[in-house]
């Protein structure tokens, strides 16, 4: 499985095929959340910038936004996340995906953390 | 300061006896209900009723295909069922209820006397303006209290509500930048992460882009991430306070001058007034439009009990733009406005007739019973009481900030800490122990948060008898075991612990007939 890249606002990023990435949310983050009961998926076409919102989860507990990680548009969304949600809590960086983004700028991956800065920076949120 | 009753339907007391299953279902006088639907006969019915005579139908395909779907039930039984129901709910009248960011403070019988006085009870909003100058002069005298204690020089009686009464601000807002040419250019509003959650999606709704605040160490706005989102772009700031944290934002009067510097406006969501009323005038505070709750600050009912109702104070930058319609008094007495001639259009009406009425008399009753004294001590007993829960908690719960709090008393789950115990589990727990929850897991940027507001209504008595019963709960989560016996809570509730994740991801919201009868459609 490709190399896991992690923003500060805890979505994982990997290389899907050439320039187009999976996006979810991390093991930590789900946690954190608690049920996941239903996610808003982006349109397909659809161009977002980097960290602008292109997806919500909604919990038990609350409901947030999930930024895009890269600039680019969006090619794919899982929908399977329609109809069986908690696939983010059982899943999550595997069936519990989010979208698929076609990255208009591959560059940007390489300011994202990887898995050990990542779990540096959770244990350092306490 | 244990002070048990020593009932046996303790967990202990559970724990040495068997569950106790009645073949009934009910819990001794606590009935068990099943829905009105699933009562009944086919054919039953209150009163008698004239066969319908035959008729030629003309609905052609519109006509019923399958049956009504009606309940069947005797008046009594229609009387025992929502008689039962309405013993099932857990009120403001039942007990001490500190859902923070609710405000669920005592409703004063007054107000209800005085609502249902027939000249208030017993109007109609197209009657004659002749026949309700009453109704109008009390909305006008309304409005000028709420004017004059918030020191703004306009104020919209019509939202129906606190979110409404954003939107009305909100649209005010949006008028005043069209007016001026800027609609192309001012797209974006700032909201901190410790503002109302209303507050960014009213923003949306109006078609802005929504930019955080974050939140600084001692949860307050981060003045110098304000200082850095401002730009001709921003059209203006949504900012509550006392915030979500229960905390007042000291910085307020800096912010309200760099957002106005910047050429936008500044929204103070005023759902938390009634922790200074009476004490600050948002006026003061370059406050251009704020909402004003009257089912919170000012004691008419809600939740459940009573529509809200969520007057808007406006700046005199916005004044031009109130909604219609407003009372304005003449020589010939009271008159409503209804349209408008001039450059300063506003932006029509946001309901249909001119307010919540019912509650404005519960409000102005409210008022006059209390004084301009009377309401600045209920802000500040409101206050003086979530501090004194915070002071008498802080040693065995985690308050999330250090120092005093306003109106509301905010922990977070460090307490809980390796005990496995979580903010529901403990919530639950006090079902058992007789009181409605707190409310948990908000504000979002405190972890496992549980806010405690305990509004002024409540005794000296009540507060200890509630935080003795806090402590304990406290003091268990360290007992060996704890995690089992809290995770069973709620065991003296009607119902158990409930599949919430199940209910929200296949909530069923339409009750079905079994499968032998006719859908009703």
């Amino acid at each position: 499985m490709a190399e896991l890249r992690f923003t500060k606002d805890h979505e994982w990023i990997r290389v899907a095929d050439g320039d187009t990435y999976e996006v979810g949310i991390s093991d930590y983050a789900q946690g954190q959340l608690g049920d996941v009961v239903f996610v808003e998926l982006p349109e397909v076409g659809k161009t977002i910038a980097k960290g602008g919102q292109a997806a919500v989860v909604e919990s038990v507990k609350a409901a947030s936004d999930i930024y895009a990680p890269v600039s680019g548009s969006v090619v794919a969304v899982n929908d399977a996340l329609t109809g069986e949600p908690g696939l983010v809590n059982t899943d999550p960086t595997g069936k519990g995906w989010f979208f698929r983004i076609k990255a208009t700028n591959a560059a940007e991956i390489q300011e994202l953390m990887d898995e050990a800065a990542y779990d540096a920076f959770v244990k350092s949120q306490g | 300061m244990d002070k048990s009753q020593g009932r046996t339907s303790t967990a202990a007391g559970e724990a040495a006896l068997p569950p106790v299953v009645t073949k009934s279902g009910h819990r001794a006088l606590d009935q068990s209900e099943p829905l009105i639907f699933e009562q009944g006969v086919p054919g039953r019915i209150g009163v008698d009723v004239a066969p319908a005579p035959k008729v030629a139908s003309k609905l052609g395909a519109f006509a019923r295909k399958g049956e009504v779907g009606l309940p069947c039930l005797s008046e009594p039984q229609v009387v025992r069922h929502f008689t039962r129901l309405s013993q099932k709910n857990y009120g403001i009248d039942s007990g001490l209820f500190p859902l923070g960011s609710c405000t669920m403070k005592h409703n004063p019988r007054l107000n209800e006397k005085m609502a249902r006085l027939p000249g208030f009870a017993d109007i109609h909003p197209l009657q004659p303006v002749k026949t309700v100058q009453g109704a109008l002069e009390l909305i006008d005298r309304l409005a000028h209290w709420l004017k004059t204690l918030t020191g703004m020089p306009a104020v919209a009686m019509s939202p129906a509500a606190g979110a409404h009464g954003e939107l009305c601000g909100m649209v005010a807002i949006w008028s005043a930048i069209a007016a001026k040419g800027e609609s192309a250019t001012r797209k974006r509003v700032l909201v901190p992460e410790s503002a109302h959650g209303t507050n960014p999606a009213t923003a949306a709704l109006l078609g802005y882009q929504v930019d955080p605040i974050p939140a600084t160490a001692d949860g307050r706005v981060d003045l110098a991430a304000f200082e850095k989102k401002l730009g001709p772009d921003v059209a203006a700031i949504m900012l509550t306070n006392p915030n979500t944290c229960g905390l007042f934002e000291r910085d307020i009067r800096k912010i309200a001058d760099l957002i106005h510097k910047a050429g936008g406006y500044f929204y103070c969501d005023g759902a938390n007034y009634n922790a200074i009323a009476g004490r600050v005038r948002p006026a003061d505070l370059g406050v251009d439009a704020m909402h004003i709750n009257l089912h919170k600050t000012f004691s008419t009912p809600h939740g459940g009990g009573g529509p809200g109702s969520g007057p808007v104070v406006l700046s005199e930058a916005l004044a031009a733009y109130a909604p219609l319609p407003y009372v304005v008094h003449g020589k010939d007495g009271f008159r409503l406005v209804e349209t408008k001639e001039g450059a300063a259009q506003p932006f029509g009406r946001l309901k249909a007739f001119n307010g919540q009425m019912g509650m404005f008399v519960r409000a102005m009753a409210y008022m006059l019973s209390h004084g301009a004294d009377g309401i600045r001590q209920a802000s500040e007993d409101a206050v003086l009481n979530a501090n004194y829960v915070q002071a008498r908690l802080k040693d065995v719960m985690t308050p999330a900030f250090g120092g005093t709090c306003m109106h509301e008393a905010l922990f977070d789950d460090r307490f809980l800490e390796g005990t496995g115990v979580s903010t529901l589990d403990f919530a639950k727990a006090m079902i058992d122990e007789g009181y409605h929850p707190m409310t948990m897991y908000f504000p979002l940027v405190v972890h496992g948060a549980m806010l405690v507001e305990p509004t002024e209504s409540e005794s000296r008595e009540s507060l200890d008898t509630f935080i003795d019963t806090l402590r304990h709960l406290a003091a268990e989560t360290k007992k060996p075991g704890a995690a089992d016996f809290f995770h069973a809570a709620p065991r003296l509730a009607p119902r158990r612990r409930l599949d919430e994740t199940r209910a929200a991801r296949a909530p069923v919201l339409r009750w079905k007939p079994p499968a032998t009868k006719q859908a009703a459609e």
